[in-house]
């Protein structure tokens, strides 16, 4: 897929529209969370060319949508692998052992924090709690939670998503 | 169980409660029906104001209160927006409470919108959280279906749409202002106050913004009465409380209690967290979500004139900051002994740098600095001088900053240099033993 000449699919252009009509006549820029959020889920990643298309979509600034997508931790900003683990790091998790899965979790894919998997399938993150602190430590991929993680559990659900 | 009321959780565990049949079928939506249909938006703002509720978001703020200050100048549109952000480390109730009961939320929402006269009111929802947005636009659908949101509400005349929006990954946008930022399309960037939202918030008209607990309460507060509601729970701390529990607990996990409860029943009591986990004794408590400051085991079970400590805003705070702590959100992380207080201060020292907007300078070079330090003592490179250092960079973030994070990064560093100073002159003396301590998280795996 090229990202030079992007066009959203006619679903998403409609999914798009229905966001805009929601808002006040004049306030479609508050569609711009939820628009960026729908391109990344359609593209994996936010590219330079997906937010220019998207100021044109809503009529505004392509600025605007670059200081959005910066602020917020959640855009990939550069291509990602196929599965994005996203590894809370904040201290209710650590306090369960958090940080030890988590080396096992790098070791296991023999990636640091922020790298690809060479075979493009795991991409590895850092985040901060993602309020399941009870149930920790855990990790989220897309919109999916891995809870009260162990390495075992890790070997598990890497082996199951690298099949 | 004992015999507890439960005002938020009692159809949690209901099969199906998340289909709006299941919900309605036990009695789900009366209250609306109630509102809408018998009372005056003045009356249930009555009601709300009578049963003392106070805001579950971590400040406190009186409900009713709080919407008595709405203006409603003519021919402006209001607005009521949800916080929904969750992200204070070691809070997940409301995660909890939207992914198992949506319909709450929605019924929440409907009657505190028609009480402020709002016709467009948003739930902000924190990103990562998308499946919850799911799961609440489906339970919206429904209630749209069976009239009870869109035009003209059961017939009365009452229009209401109700919008589920998306964050994107910033704890910031938790606080209120930042959070309108935020659905406006931009960066997350906390307002300076005034104009409060009231007078001038979303789109620049009167908007009230509240916890997704708060807002919660108000079927039951329609439905039984503000006085009713004031019964229950000790004092001004009227009502129940969502308590996430989590750490060396033997039963974490998301608890309503009444407020007024002691915290050493909370802790021990099988009906709550079960005790501490097997062969492992309580060593400290962070009660009301990481902003909040750290207590030692015997000053979160006793006050300092050792009074037993109970869960509610005043017994908490007993003591102010050389003794007591906050309420907060009521993210409860206990810890036993093996926790390096050390490690811990820096983790959440780390996590406010990180979440830091950077508009005003004590909080965003302090941040930077705390993490710093703490980071250098973690790993036995601290000097002396370190510790009258975090104090002072500490003292100089509070009080100077545009909202409130600034405070909630400097209180956790303080409290804990209060009541573990020790802990952090260990590190210092002994560099070699630090860095062997450091052998049980095998290494830096986590960077600055
Ligand atoms: C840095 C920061 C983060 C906050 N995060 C949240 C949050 O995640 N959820 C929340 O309800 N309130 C949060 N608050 C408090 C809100 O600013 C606001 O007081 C609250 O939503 C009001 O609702 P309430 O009165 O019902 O508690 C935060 C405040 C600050 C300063
Ligand atoms: S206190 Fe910190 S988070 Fe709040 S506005 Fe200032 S820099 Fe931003
Ligand atoms: S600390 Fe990991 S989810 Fe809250």
């Amino acid at each position: 897929m090229t990202t030079d000449t992007i066009v959203f699919s006619k679903e998403l252009l409609e999914k798009v529209k229905e966001i805009i009509g929601r808002y006040p006549e004049g306030r479609q820029k508050s569609a711009l969370l939820p628009v960026l959020h729908l391109a990344q889920q359609e593209y994996g990643w936010v590219s330079p060319e997906i937010m220019d298309y998207i100021a044109s979509l809503l009529d505004i600034q392509p600025i605007e949508v670059y200081e959005v997508a910066t602020f917020y931790t959640m855009f990939h900003l550069e291509p990602v692998g196929k599965n994005v683990i996203e590894y809370c790091r904040t201290g209710p998790c650590c306090t369960m052992g958090g940080e030890e899965v988590y080396r096992h979790l790098l070791d296991k894919l023999e990636i640091k924090t922020g790298q690809t998997t060479p075979d493009g399938n795991f991409t590895v993150k850092e985040v901060e709690c993602l309020a399941a602190c009870g149930w920790g430590p855990c990790f989220q991929i897309r919109e999916k939670f891995y809870t009260h993680l162990t390495n075992e559990k890790v070997d598990e659900i890497i082996n199951d998503l690298s099949k | 169980m004992a015999e507890s009321i439960k005002i938020l959780t009692d159809k949690i565990g209901i099969e199906g409660i998340e289909n709006f049949d299941v919900y309605r079928k036990n009695g789900g939506y009366k209250a609306v029906e109630k509102a809408i249909k018998k009372m005056s938006p003045d009356e249930v703002l009555d009601e709300v104001k009578k049963s003392g509720v106070r805001g579950r978001g971590g400040a406190g703020f009186p409900m009713g209160m709080k919407w008595g200050f709405l203006a409603k100048p003519e021919g402006v549109p209001r607005y009521l927006v949800c916080n929904a952000d969750e992200s204070e480390p070691g809070t997940f109730k409301d995660h909890y409470l939207m992914k198992s009961n949506p319909h709450l939320l929605i019924e929440g929402m409907i009657i505190s919108s028609f009480t402020l006269g709002a016709n467009t009111s948003f739930i902000y929802v924190r990103g990562e959280l998308m499946y919850v947005i799911y799961i609440l636009e489906k339970a919206i659908a429904e209630a749209k279906k069976a009239g009870f949101l869109g035009k003209n509400i059961l017939g009365s005349g009452y229009d209401l749409q109700l919008v589920v929006q998306p964050g994107g990954g910033a704890y910031i946008c938790g606080e209120e202002t930042a959070l309108l930022e935020s659905l406006e399309g931009k960066r997350g960037n906390p307002r300076n106050k005034p104009p409060f939202p009231a007078v001038k918030g979303l789109y620049q008209c009167p908007t009230v913004v509240n916890n997704v607990e708060s807002i919660s309460t108000t079927p039951w507060i329609v439905l039984n009465g503000g006085e009713s509601y004031s019964k229950i729970g000790l004092g001004r701390s009227t009502g129940t409380k969502l308590i996430s529990a989590s750490g060396h607990i033997n039963n974490p996990g998301v608890y309503e209690i009444e407020l007024g409860l002691p915290v050493e029943e909370f802790i021990y009591s099988d009906d709550y967290l079960g005790g501490i986990r097997p062969g492992h004794e309580l060593k400290a408590v962070v009660a009301g979500g990481s902003s909040v400051p750290i207590l030692p085991a015997a000053l979160i079970l006793k006050t300092a004139d050792g009074n037993s400590r109970l869960m509610s805003y005043e017994s908490l705070s007993e003591g102010g900051f050389q003794s007591g702590t906050m309420l907060g959100s009521g993210g409860f992380i206990a810890m036993d002994e093996t926790t390096c207080i050390v490690r811990n201060t820096w983790n959440f020292a780390r996590f406010y740098h990180h979440e830091s907007c950077g508009q005003c300078s004590p909080c965003r070079e302090g941040t930077g600095w705390m993490d710093k330090v703490l980071y250098r003592i973690e790993h036995g490179l601290g000097n002396e001088r370190d510790i009258d250092l975090l104090v002072d960079v500490a003292k100089r973030i509070e009080g100077n900053t545009i909202c409130p994070l600034g405070d909630a990064a400097a209180w956790p560093v303080a409290s804990a240099i209060r009541h573990f100073r020790d802990e952090f002159e260990w590190h210092i003396k002994y560099p070699n033993e630090a860095i062997k301590y450091q052998a049980v998280y095998k290494g830096d795996m986590i960077k600055v």
